[in-house]
């Protein structure tokens, strides 16, 4: 088992170092191919009407006059054993892991992503309790009451919430809940959980019950299926005929084996999500990593967004490896193999 | 069967949900006259609304999305900067916070007067106020302010702010700035500070206008020993009202609290109304305009108008349209034609084209009257002085376009079947698509096949529209384009769009296609022209010349459907900036 976790863990390192080696050619090879200079690059980040010395200045300072492969290489060097950075008054020394500076504000980004990242945890974790918890009851329920008002209707309940974008229902949401009934706090309220726990969730409740309105939609409808097919096995038949009670059929039986495509997807959305909640996070002005990739995506700035790159995939890869080991938690057959 | 019974009654229940929706939506938004055209305020175009001087409050400042550039006041270039930032800084001098036109007005803030000129302009004193400190009690002195001014030098530390001051001033030919120069380097050839309380500026040529450079940020005080470079957008040490608690963030912002070593009795420009201003950024554009209609906010920061998602709510609501504005600010929506582009150097082919474009496709392309603008007929907006009501090309009477007389300068222009030429406009601009669109539409009627081409925006004036070779290369006749003075006057707004010596081979400049020698000659003697009435003259002549040349397509002047917040106190519009003035703000109690 420790070899198979350091070989997943292993293949998981190779997939960042390919992601953020493709972040990076986006950025640096695409425009010059299409003829950019280091200074016209420059030219992205200085103000308005910039003169030649000016930009020169600016493109010596960002290192677009180093070669792309020699920028990427001071990037991973950074990474691991940190670098130094002249702001001007002082070099600072950037520790290791030293996710570089921005281009735009020129302020370094590890601390950038050590404020937002609690703000998109809060976000993830709250939304995915809800979700698993509200998406996974109604498929269950759903299923077993196959055909019946409650079925049709939370099944057309579901297709609403998989079709309805979250930048509509976000907002919507805001202006009945927060600006005509003002049950809830207005956009960008975010209070850190440490700093005070009860408008730490007060400013979150819409932003979950939103994120979570969408995936418990999916959720459901994968969890009425899968419980549909589960359930018309024969060993639920053999288990009823024991005269085992039907709480056990279901949830022993039944749920157990019908979680287990759900883990899968449940894996990937989190790590996805972890890496932000890009439209969430615009919508309800939360200062979270989805928001600063978008922001960062918009300037252009590409430290910030290749952090955020990089941790999406490290969390995709990690929740894909806690997944792979629950499967043999919930399903017996895989630790039998 | 029965299923599809139950179906169709759901869906008709649906529908009739929907219709009930938006039948309420209507009865409850439509309440300001029916179909009558929308009446806005525009009370605080020239007056204060809500006058008031008491103090206390927390003002509520939101922003849709990070903030443009720093708070960093050696590194901002943003009008909203330049608004907001005077509330935890003081400069040189400033604009006045007045209504209106007398915003244009300068006045002293840290000097005790406006700047006295000698050498013909190229020298500069000011004297300022003694006893004047930092937000930690430290007095500043003449020698803070020359060092605020020589570290902008360095645009490799702050990249975004305007250069006026590197490149007018007279530094060492070796200087570049604090940073990189030896700590005691001799820069008395650009500034000297001969006492504390004397700073004078030398200039390479002379300037008429430079108390408006001096009322930019950059003259704003910066102790060298709290200066941290790049960081300093972190926590910029006040001189102003207010200081930062803490330190201010880029993307979500920060709070300005009472200064205690502002002293009033210094500064008749501020009123200091609230306690508190909180500055909250990275808020979603259209959820901002919300949190003002419901009084979560006051202030949308940016100053560019409701979002198009608020804007029918607004104009049709007599509660909101009685508390906003929509202001024609200096700022104007053009096309550039360029005169190197066959058949285009023929001054006849340049003016088929302004007379076949529809004025009202330009002004539909930006969303109309309100929110769009007004058609524009000159080169200068209207908050320009300078400015004059002219008309050379009839745009305002034929809103359609001219075809007859687009169709004889044709003739006149060798070109009578037409001809095709590109234009190009910034990509990830809708507006400035529809406005390409547009002409392709308006001129097709005469002949002239326009081909469309998307640019990218980070290199649209580095190295495309902006270069005149590609220009050449690729056919490009045409280019989408807007501009805003740095500070409203002729100066100000022309001489970068208009002087052909700015046009750089290598691309960067604004100016794409204006090559008019006389207007070059005008351009050195609004510099140099000490009285301002005679540079508004000047400005004048300028923008005729453009005209009457044929190089811009004038477009629309710049509007905006501004929404006050609901417990506004104190406000007005200041023509400076185009922005309610962000210093005079204040908060029913």
């Amino acid at each position: 088992m420790v070899s198979y976790i350091i070989r997943r863990l292993l293949a998981a390192i190779g997939v960042v170092i390919v992601i953020s080696m493709i972040t990076f050619a986006i950025f640096y090879l695409i425009p010059k191919l299409a003829g950019a200079t280091p200074e016209s690059m420059a030219a992205r980040y200085v103000g308005k009407s910039p003169n030649p010395g000016q930009l020169k200045a600016a493109a010596e300072s960002l290192g677009f006059n180093d070669p792309v492969p020699v920028q990427y290489w001071h990037w991973l060097h950074g990474l691991v054993a940190g670098r130094e950075v002249n702001n001007g008054t002082s070099i600072d020394h950037c520790p290791a892991p030293c996710l570089g500076y921005s281009f735009r504000t020129s302020q370094p980004v590890l601390p950038m992503i050590e404020k937002r990242f609690p703000v998109t945890l809060s976000l993830a974790v709250g939304a995915a309790i809800i979700w698993v918890l509200m998406g996974v009851t109604i498929g269950v329920i759903s299923a077993l009451k196959r055909g019946s008002a409650f079925d049709r209707f939370a099944m057309t309940l579901a297709l609403a919430g998989v079709s309805l974008p979250i930048f509509w229902t976000g907002l919507v949401s805001l202006a009945f809940f927060s600006y005509n009934l003002g049950w809830t706090p207005p956009g960008a309220s975010y209070t850190p959980l440490t700093e005070n726990p009860l408008k730490w969730a007060d400013a979150l409740l819409l932003p979950w019950i939103t994120l979570a309105l969408l995936f418990s939609a999916q959720y459901a409808r994968l969890t009425r299926a899968g419980m549909l097919e589960t359930m018309g096995e024969d060993y639920i038949r053999t288990a009823r005929a024991k005269g085992l009670p039907e709480k056990t059929v279901v949830l022993k039986h039944g749920l157990r084996s019908a979680l287990t495509p759900i883990l899968t997807i449940f894996g990937l959305d989190f790590g996805l999500l972890i890496g932000g909640a890009v439209l969430t996070e615009t919508v309800f002005g939360l200062p979270g990593l989805g928001q600063l990739a978008i922001q960062s995506t918009k300037n252009n700035d590409l430290p910030p967004v290749l952090a955020v790159v990089l941790i999406t995939a490290i969390f995709v890869a990690l929740c894909n490896l806690v997944v792979d080991l629950l499967y043999a938690v919930i399903d017996p057959r895989v630790r039998t193999r | 069967m029965r299923s599809t019974r139950k179906r169709a009654a759901v869906a008709l229940i649906a529908v009739a949900a929907l219709g009930l929706a938006a039948a309420c939506g209507t009865s409850k938004s439509s309440d300001n006259g029916g179909s009558s055209e929308p009446k806005l305020d525009n009370k605080a175009l020239d007056s204060v609304v809500n006058a008031s001087d008491q103090k206390g409050g927390t003002l509520k400042m939101g922003l849709g999305g990070a903030w443009g550039d720093s708070f960093d006041p050696g590194d901002t270039y943003y009008g909203y900067s330049w608004d907001l930032g005077r509330n935890y800084w003081r400069t040189l001098v400033m604009n006045k916070t007045a209504p209106g036109k007398q915003g244009l007005e300068l006045v002293p803030d840290i000097a005790t007067d406006l700047g006295k000129s000698s050498d013909g302009g190229k020298t500069w004193t000011y004297t300022i106020q003694s006893g004047l400190k930092f937000e930690d009690g430290t007095p500043f002195t003449s020698k803070d302010i020359a060092y605020a001014v020589s570290r902008t030098v360095d645009r490799a530390v702050l990249k975004q702010g305007p250069s006026y001051f590197a490149d007018l001033l007279n530094w060492p030919a070796s200087y570049k700035g604090p940073y990189k120069s030896p700590k005691n380097a001799d820069i008395s050839s650009a500034i000297e500070t001969p006492d504390d309380t004397t700073i004078v500026f030398h200039l390479k040529q002379p300037f008429a206008e430079f108390d408006n450079l001096a009322s930019l940020p950059a003259t704003a005080p910066v102790p060298a020993a709290k200066d941290t470079g790049a960081k300093y957008t972190t926590h910029p040490v006040s001189t102003g009202p207010y200081m930062w608690k803490g330190n201010v963030d880029v993307a979500t912002g920060g709070t300005l609290v009472r200064n205690p070593n502002w002293d009033a009795s210094t500064d008749p420009n501020r009123k200091a109304l609230p306690d508190q201003i909180d500055v909250k950024l990275g808020l979603q554009a259209d959820d901002l305009d919300n949190q003002i209609i419901s009084g979560d906010q006051d202030v949308d920061i940016a100053g560019t108008g409701v979002q198009p998602a608020a804007l029918p709510k607004v104009l049709q609501s007599k509660e909101l349209s009685a508390r906003s504005d929509n202001p024609v600010i200096a700022r104007e929506w053009y096309t550039q034609i360029i005169g190197t582009v066959k058949p285009l150097d023929n001054v006849d082919c340049r003016k088929a084209v302004i007379y076949a474009m529809s004025p009202t496709s330009y002004q539909n392309a930006y969303g109309g009257k309100f929110a769009g603008g007004e058609i524009a007929t000159t080169v200068l907006p209207p908050a320009i002085p300078g400015y004059k009501d002219t008309d050379e090309y009839g745009l305002k009477a034929n809103p359609n376009g001219q075809e007859s007389k687009a169709k004889d300068a044709l003739k006149k222009c060798g070109q009578p079947n037409g001809f095709s030429t590109t234009i190009g406009y910034r990509s990830s601009r809708d507006k400035e698509k529809k406005v390409a669109e547009a002409f392709q539409q308006s001129l097709g009627k005469v002949g002239i096949k326009i081909n469309i081409k998307p640019m990218p925006d980070d290199t649209y004036t580095s190295e495309l529209c902006g270069k005149p070779s590609y220009l050449v290369d690729n056919k490009v006749g045409l280019c989408v384009y807007g501009w805003g003075a740095d500070w409203n006057t002729g100066y100000g707004y022309l001489a970068q769009i208009v002087d052909s010596r700015t046009i750089n081979p290598e691309g960067g400049s604004p100016n794409f296609a204006i090559r008019v020698p006389e207007v070059d000659k005008l351009v050195d003697q609004l510099a140099v022209e000490p009285d301002a009435a005679k540079r508004a003259e000047i400005s004048t002549q300028i923008d005729q010349l453009v005209m009457q040349n044929a190089y811009i397509y004038p477009g629309i002047y710049a509007k905006a459907v501004l929404l006050r917040g609901k417990d506004l106190t104190n406000v007005f519009l200041n023509d400076a900036f185009g922005y309610y003035d962000y210093t005079a703000l204040g908060k029913k109690q």
